[in-house]
């Protein structure tokens, strides 16, 4: 009954809006203020003062005391005016591998020609990002938030508040951004080795790289050709390095879910697929993906590799369901 | 674990509080100064150097040396001297410890707590004027502890703060006019609260004037709603001394309150007075004062007496007969105790006494012999008299003849008495000077005069002032022209440097009129300013109504003012038209798109609504060729203001 109605008054004076996509100003009736501790400190020391103005009878006393009464009513005023007409809108929020830090960019723009500052965002009211937002200028707040699960990650509500200029209230109002990260699966831990490519003729191909252009070299692993080792290298005491080639079209690299041992889980295999995929990137191959569901073709480059890995962080996850829920803060 | 504090912030602090607590420094013991400057640069250089602050138990036996030691300084804790001292001790001591912005925020509102302790001593407009200094800095600290990215400079801090407290001067004044005020101190207040102000005292021996005529500080002011009398009558009555123990007068323990008697035989003088606090009961009206202001008694000797202490400056309306006769019907105890002498003392002057009575069977006959000896022989009207003995009138009479007013009234009292004629010692002020800048007379201390008064059958008690026959021009002209030269006076009571007395007398003007119009304001005067807006027996109702509604007023009206600058400004009429009526079509559900232009717009609402075809057409071909044609014809603009007026969705 109780909950019932907190829940219920709760929502009446904050009116939680929902997700809101496009930018937000923050008019009047979205702030919120109330007075901070130190508010009501100061407003305890007022008290002390007018009645020692009154036993006193000291004229000049009531002068001071009226006014930091009238001072602490403005500071209200300028707390909310510190926040109020800012237009917030979502930044761009950048990819992570589950386990980083996701960090979502909040923008501030200031129409006005009064400067604000000291505005912090926050999404759990222990950490914040301070900025300071000049007249008719920009600034853009960050908050990491850790990714602890592949998908998608969304920070839930944030709270954009003030206690500037005396820090006697506390003025904030709530944003319900649309906010996305996509969270990559954990990436497996490095030296899993490429699976072998297949040549286009469909032949099942010894070794899986292709054999002409040069791109780097690599730690060597059980199994790599030894006409692939570099052996200078190996002479100048750097341990075994395997070259590496980056793919012709006639070999084509796979990277496939059915190549991974039946044993292991979901997560784990998305890991090491996850792993390929970077590594295959960073040789500069052309790859493609093949999961339960999804196949994506040969291609090389920055896009593919978004590709795959978005493919691979929405493996089994509906697009449109928040798993923000649980997400734990950094 | 709230935000440390920066070195920045740790300055403006230790400024804020030097500035606070500087003007009590020259009235606390010299080993409180010295530590709190001490441990407020300690806190500097920790500061500075990055360093550990002091461990606890290191604060906390500081706290109780210095509390013993205030305590052996004042023989109490409390009290106005020795809760100041401990007060800026102990928030010295707080500065020393903060590490976090909550503690910093504390040293900020004991700062301003600060401020108000100050005007227990003065609050002048100097004062005034430094304290709200303070408060500005103290504002300015608190705004720099609430940077999270201090901008760099001091300005922003200043102008902020500067702003706040311009925006808070209306508010301030409906509160300070409105607020409901009541008399008095809540509680008792501690002895100390009002000492350190000069005035008459209930006593009087020989030399105990003389120290007030050094001083000029006023004793009170005077306006006249009738001619101002003459100098030479202008006698401030004020304790009557009836008891002398052969060296001091002293005023009577007990006093006859009853409703004084007397016959007036000449027109009212009609003034009102604004008294200094002097921390005693008296106050003072012209002899013969002829009414009693309010809270307060006349006694049967005269002695107008308020109820409670003078401990803040009071105005009291007055008037006075400068001819009158009273106490004709003095009673039998009455004439005892004025002919009463301590047996033993003063023999001279009770044998030279007794052969004058002997001579001059006349009372009058009798003074006017007296008078004519202090007029003729050669006695002297000094600052600076010669030591006496135990016998101080014999002394006085026979050897040193150099004498202050106290002198000669205390001499002419016991010839009096001793010769069976009874008196008594009024003192009080004479004279005082009418100052030309805002027409009032200001009465020092320097003015201080002391006189006796006899009773003669059939005219009651009868002024007699000895200085008078010593000096005429004590009365005529005051105390600077009677006494040598060489003898040391206050700058105002003497007539030199004639613009810096102009000067001086021009500053008097503005601070009495800063002490009737603000030191003075209280419920006396918030009715009266009540009344003159015609709301009569206001009580805490009415004021509570009339402060909401000045308080709303003004917040009503400055809240724009402080809510500036966060829009941005359209300067061109013909935007700001089309975005009114984009405005208008908002409210009615039919935003504009962000991304869609004026002609597409029109489009899209002529076919929602085509009742508003004409008006949208009209309105958006009329913006389309101003904005972005060559039409610049200011016309059309008000042609376009004036169609967006009457336009309605």
């Amino acid at each position: 009954m109780y909950a019932a109605l907190k829940n219920q008054l709760y929502n009446w004076i904050f009116r939680p809006r929902g997700l809101e996509s496009g930018s937000i100003v923050l008019v009047q009736r979205r702030v919120f203020i109330l007075p901070t501790r130190q508010g009501i400190v100061f407003g305890a020391v007022l008290v002390l003062m007018l009645i020692g103005a009154i036993n006193y009878g000291l004229s000049l006393g009531f002068v001071l005391t009226f006014l930091l009464v009238a001072m602490g009513f403005n500071a209200m005023i300028y707390t909310f005016r510190n926040l109020a007409n800012l237009r917030i809108y979502p930044g761009r929020t950048r990819p992570v591998f589950a386990g980083e830090h996701a960090q979502f960019a909040v923008c501030l723009a200031n129409p006005g020609a009064a400067d604000r500052y000291s505005i912090g965002l926050t999404s759990n009211k222990r950490d914040s990002a301070f900025v300071d937002v000049p007249g008719q200028g920009e600034a853009i707040a960050a908050i990491g938030i850790r990714a602890v699960r592949r998908g998608i990650l969304r920070p839930g509500r944030l709270t954009l508040y003030t206690r500037y200029p005396l820090g006697l209230y506390y003025a904030w109002a709530y944003l319900e951004l649309d906010l996305r990260c996509i969270v990559y699966p954990r990436l497996a831990p490095a030296g899993l080795p490429l699976p072998p490519a297949e040549s286009s003729a469909g032949q099942g191909a010894q070794h899986g790289q292709g054999q002409e252009d040069f791109s780097g070299l690599r730690q060597y692993h059980l199994g790599d050709s030894p006409r692939h080792i570099a052996w200078k290298a190996a002479a100048r005491d750097r341990g075994l390095l395997t070259k590496q080639f980056s793919g012709r079209a006639d070999s084509e690299l796979w990277l496939d879910w059915r190549r991974l041992p039946p044993g292991m889980n979901v997560e784990e295999k998305l890991s090491c697929l996850t792993r390929w995929v970077v590594d295959a990137h960073a040789l500069g191959m052309a790859f493609g993906l093949r999961i339960p569901g999804k196949t994506i073709a040969l291609g090389a480059g920055d896009l593919q590799r978004d590709r795959c890995l978005e493919a691979l962080a929405l493996h089994g996850i509906d697009e449109n369901r928040d798993n923000g829920s649980d997400h734990q803060s950094a | 674990m709230a935000p440390t504090i920066s070195l920045r912030n740790t300055l403006w602090l230790a400024a804020a509080f030097t500035m606070v607590a500087a003007p009590h420094a020259v009235r606390l013991p010299w080993w409180i100064t010295l530590l709190a400057l001490m441990i407020v640069l300690w806190r500097v250089y920790l500061g500075r150097a990055r360093l550990e602050l002091p461990r606890k138990w290191l604060l906390l036996i500081v706290v109780m040396g210095v509390t013993a030691g205030v305590y052996l300084n004042y023989r109490t804790l409390f009290g106005r001297d020795a809760g100041v001292a401990l007060l800026v001790v102990m928030l010295a001591l707080k500065l020393l410890e903060t590490r976090s912005q909550r503690d910093a925020a504390l040293v900020v509102f004991l700062g301003y707590f600060l401020v108000i302790t100050n005007f227990l001593f003065s609050q002048t407009i100097p004062t005034a004027l430094y304290l709200l200094a303070c408060v500005w800095v103290i504002t300015a600290a608190m705004i720099d502890l609430n940077y999270t990215q201090p901008p760099a400079g001091y300005r922003n801090q200043w102008r902020t703060a500067g702003g706040l407290l311009v925006h808070s001067v209306p508010l301030m004044l409906a509160l300070f006019l409105f607020f409901p005020r009541v008399p008095g101190p809540l509680w008792g207040l501690p002895h100390d609260a009002y000492t350190g102000v000069t005035g008459l005292s209930d006593t009087m021996s020989p030399g105990s004037l003389i120290d007030l005529t050094l001083s000029d500080a006023v004793a009170f002011r005077v306006e006249f709603k009738s001619t101002i009398p003459e100098p030479g009558q202008l006698y401030w009555r004020g304790p009557v001394m009836w008891n002398f123990d052969g060296y001091t007068w002293t005023a009577a323990r007990r006093n006859y309150y009853r409703e004084p008697q007397f016959q007036a035989r000449s027109a009212p003088i009609e003034y009102a007075v604004t008294i200094e606090p002097h921390n005693q009961r008296w106050l003072f009206a012209i002899d013969l004062p002829g009414r009693v202001p309010p809270r307060a008694a006349a006694s049967s000797d005269f002695q107008l007496r308020s109820f409670a202490p003078v401990t803040s400056r009071q105005r009291y309306e007055m008037s006075s007969y400068l001819d009158a006769r009273y106490g004709l019907d003095e009673g039998e105890a009455g004439l005892r105790r004025a002919l009463a002498l301590p047996p033993g003392t003063n023999p001279r002057t009770a044998e030279f006494a007794r052969g004058l009575r002997g001579r001059f069977a006349d009372d009058k006959a009798l003074i006017a012999e007296v008078l004519s000896m202090f007029r003729n022989e050669s006695f002297f009207y000094t600052l600076s008299p010669p030591q006496l003995g135990n016998d101080p009138v014999d002394d006085f009479l026979f050897s040193t003849r150099r004498g202050f007013c106290e002198h000669y009234a205390s001499a002419f009292a016991v010839l009096m008495r001793a010769a069976g004629i009874p008196a008594r010692i009024v003192t009080g002020y004479l004279g005082g000077e009418v100052n030309p800048v805002g027409n009032y007379m200001i009465v020092r201390q320097a003015d201080a005069h002391a006189w006796t008064e006899v009773w003669i059958r059939g005219e009651g008690w009868v002024r007699v002032d000895p200085t008078a026959a010593v000096s005429p021009q004590r009365v005529q002209t005051g105390i600077a022209a009677a006494v040598p030269r060489t003898d040391p006076l206050p700058f105002m009571v003497r007539g030199d440097y004639a613009l810096l007395r102009q000067l001086r007398l021009a500053w008097d003007s503005v601070a009495n009129g800063w002490n009737q119009r603000v030191l003075g304001y209280n419920q006396d005067r918030q009715r009266r300013l009540l009344a003159q807006v015609g709301i009569d027996d206001a009580t805490w109702r009415t004021l509570a109504i009339v402060l909401a509604g000045a308080s709303g007023l003004i917040v009503l009206s400055l809240a724009p003012f402080m809510l500036r600058r966060l829009r941005t400004r359209i300067d061109d009429p013909v935007k700001r038209a089309y975005l009114a009526f984009c405005a208008k079509l908002r409210r009615k559900g039919l935003p504009r798109d962000p991304a869609e232009g004026p002609s597409d717009y029109a489009m899209r609402l002529a076919r929602g609504r085509p009742d508003l075809v004409p008006a949208v057409t009209a309105i958006t071909r009329l913006y389309v060729a101003l904005r972005y044609g060559a039409e610049t014809n200011p016309a059309l603009v008000r042609d376009l203001q004036r169609r967006v007026r009457e336009f309605a969705a």
